[in-house]
């Protein structure tokens, strides 16, 4: 159990992390999220007492990291899996490690064998690839068979298989009763790997809750309607009568319709009441990724821009085409929309319900009351799980009145940010 | 957490690098090879010498002569040992498993030190009995009076230096850092201060030039040094005792 208080560190009069207060519990991987720069190394950090905390203060199983006894035995970590003298051989560096906290020299040949290294036991790491690095690094972790582990990007250069590995220890370590703790920006990995997730940007806490309500909080699902190709007036046709019952309805690239606000089997009847044929109807779950950028997309640090290549670009011969852009993400509309409970949003009100006298957030009450929503299983739980600035008891006080607040739907799509790619591609 | 656990780790640490068997054997080949090389010159040389030169003639200091290029080898393996640590991102993996840091930086010093110690010694030992025996029938006999201190003082010497290094890389951490400021300063800075007449008093209670003192046997000719050779070398161990103090408030106060 991992156990923060206020913790807050300060480099000079830049605040790295502020006010940061969570729990991690043992028998369960939780997943640590945030923007570069949002903290998460500095907390890690802190954890293992490499930094003192400005104020506030970390403990694991009760003591602080300095003063836990036998700390090795208690605690494994990856920080970084360059963090190794070059020149020394993979054993020698697990061994020099093992020797700090007593244990046994043939651990090491154990858990060479467990990350598969045992060929290269005795290269010297210097010529390691960056996947390689990371199995060392997970190896160190694992040496003192500990309760609490820590893993900071673990999946780095890591190959698929070693993904996949890596990803099934954790699990298995979970399951064993222990306590993981990873950070990582790679989200469709988070998503696969962790239960439960601490969310931070610009160093404040933004979200502590479990994956499937993060992502009901964040973001909702849609549904996807395809009317046939030959008739396009058929389209038109059912995205007037889908917007008239109450629904969103968003284009998109290929033809096919974005619908949110209405259940799945509403869709079906309008179609038909229309006469519109349907090629497609099918339900869509917002991904993590798509709810982790709206919840960040306000605690970027680092964002890219176009990039204008001025002065670079040769003239296009007469009558070429300039290229289209991509269609991707950072463009309007591209996320999945918002919860339906957040602002009030024309397309969240479900039919029959009018958003007027309960307020924005009143309205998400609607589909736990009236009809189940098929395509957003989720969203009856989700006005307890989201930071919602209504309800003042909820998962993740500080998130509402930081002013890195960054569940603003009615902007957030709009914004025509560049690409904000996590550096997963790093 | 017991030291020696710490200690067996430190020395699978140094004995597992390429850089310390580098230094450490740079710094006995050029000590052994300048001092025979040196000692051949002076016995060659020794008739064309002034009568006060003659009377002062030090054969055992003249055997030692390679140690100041020698120590600049000891000089790179002290500051190694620790700053790898840093310039690896080695120390945030060491001090997660070594929460208590005064023990970490301890540990691994006194494993540096002990290595350094014994091929210094050997170094010292070796120095000397070669360098006499170029020196032909100017050398100076093991049993002379004073001739084993100052050769004992030459192991010591090369120990100190690398202590006072590794006391210096813990302050600074960064190796091309600690490396270019002990450099020029025992090479050039220490040995203008201690030959120029007007900064020559405070010269000589710079580490190397207080610490050397302990390899004299035959004093100059109008020696006016305030401190023996044991004085020497205390003063010497109080400038490393320095270091090693700052080094440790370093490492126990900022974020590793």
């Amino acid at each position: 159990m991992i156990e923060a208080v206020g913790l807050t560190k300060r480099y000079g009069d830049k605040t790295a992390v502020y006010n940061l207060s969570f729990q991690v519990r043992p028998g369960a991987v939780t997943g640590f999220l945030g923007p570069n720069g949002s903290g998460k190394s500095t907390t890690m950090r802190m954890i293992l007492g490499l930094d003192n905390p400005t104020a506030g203060q970390v403990t694991i199983g009760g003591y602080p990291y300095r003063r836990l006894p036998n700390a090795p035995r208690q605690v494994g970590a990856l920080l970084d899996a360059k963090a190794v003298h070059g020149g020394r051989a993979a054993r020698n560096h697990l061994l020099s490690l093992a020797q700090l906290s007593g244990i046994p020299a043939r651990r090491v040949d154990e858990v060479l064998g467990v990350v598969g290294l045992q060929d290269v036991a005795r290269r010297r790491s210097k010529g390691f690839s960056l996947g390689m690095g990371q199995r060392l690094g997970i190896a160190a972790a694992l040496l003192g068979d500990p309760q609490v582990l820590l893993f900071d990007e673990p999946v780095n250069g890591l190959d698929p298989e070693g993904i996949l590995w890596v990803r099934n220890l954790m699990k298995s370590l979970a399951a064993e009763g222990r306590t993981v703790f990873v950070s990582s920006h790679l989200m469709s990995e988070m998503a696969l790997t962790a239960d439960h997730l601490i969310v931070i940007g610009r160093g404040q806490l933004l979200a502590d809750m479990s994956v499937k309500d993060f992502i009901a909080a964040n973001s909702a699902g849609f549904a996807r309607v395809r009317t046939p190709d030959t008739e396009p007036q058929l389209r038109e046709k059912l995205s007037s009568a889908l917007t008239e019952a109450g629904g969103h309805v968003l284009p998109e690239q290929d033809g096919a319709l974005r619908v949110t606000g209405l259940p799945l089997p509403r869709i079906s009847d309008l179609a038909h009441d229309c006469d519109v044929r349907l090629w497609e109807l099918s339900p869509h779950q917002a991904s993590l990724e798509e709810a982790y950028m709206r919840m960040t997309q306000g605690a970027v640090d680092y964002r890219s821009t176009v990039d204008q290549k001025a002065g670079l670009m040769q003239q296009l011969p007469p009558g070429a085409q300039p290229p289209m852009p991509v269609p991707g993400q950072g463009q309007p509309g591209w996320y999945a929309p918002p919860p339906p409970e957040q602002g009030g949003q024309p397309f969240a009100a479900p039919q029959g319900q009018q958003p007027g006298p309960q307020g924005a957030y009143g309205a998400s009450a609607a589909p736990g009351a009236g009809m189940p929503n098929p395509y957003a299983q989720t969203a009856p739980q989700a006005p307890q799980a989201a930071p919602a600035p209504a309800a003042p008891a909820q998962p993740a006080p500080p998130a509402p009145q930081s002013p890195a607040q960054p569940a603003q739907p009615p902007a957030a799509p709009a914004t025509p940010a560049a690409p904000t790619k996590p550096e997963d591609a790093r | 957490m017991a030291a020696t656990q710490v200690i067996r780790s430190e020395w699978t640490k140094i004995r597992s690098v390429a850089s310390t068997v580098w230094t450490l054997s740079l710094s006995v080949v050029v000590t052994i090879a300048l001092g025979m090389l040196i000692s051949a010159l002076s016995k060659n040389e020794f008739d064309n010498m002034s009568r006060r030169d003659q009377l002062s003639f030090d054969p055992t200091f003249v055997s030692f002569a390679g140690m100041t290029l020698g120590q600049l080898a000891m000089i790179v393996f002290g500051v190694l040992v620790v700053s790898n640590e840093y310039s690896t991102g080695m120390i945030r993996t060491s001090l997660a498993a070594v929460p208590r840091r005064g023990t970490f930086l301890f540990s691994k010093i006194a494993v540096a030190t002990g290595l350094a110690l014994v091929v210094g010694m050997a170094t010292s030992f070796v120095t000397f009995f070669l360098g006499q025996a170029m020196l032909g029938e100017h050398k100076a006999a093991i049993g002379d009076p004073g001739v084993l201190r100052a050769v004992i003082g030459g192991g010591l010497y090369m120990t100190l230096i690398a202590m006072f290094s590794m006391g210096v890389a813990a302050m600074l951490r960064s190796p091309m850092l600690s490396l270019g400021i002990l450099m020029p300063f025992f090479f050039l800075i220490s040995n203008i201060l201690g030959n120029v007449p007007a900064t020559e008093k405070i010269g000589r209670y710079l580490p190397d030039q207080a610490g050397s003192k302990i390899m004299q046997v035959v004093a100059p000719i109008d020696d006016d040094t305030p401190y023996g050779p044991w004085g020497g070398l205390g003063i010497m161990a109080l400038w490393v005792i320095a270091a090693l103090a700052g080094g440790y408030v370093t490492l126990k106060k900022r974020d590793a």
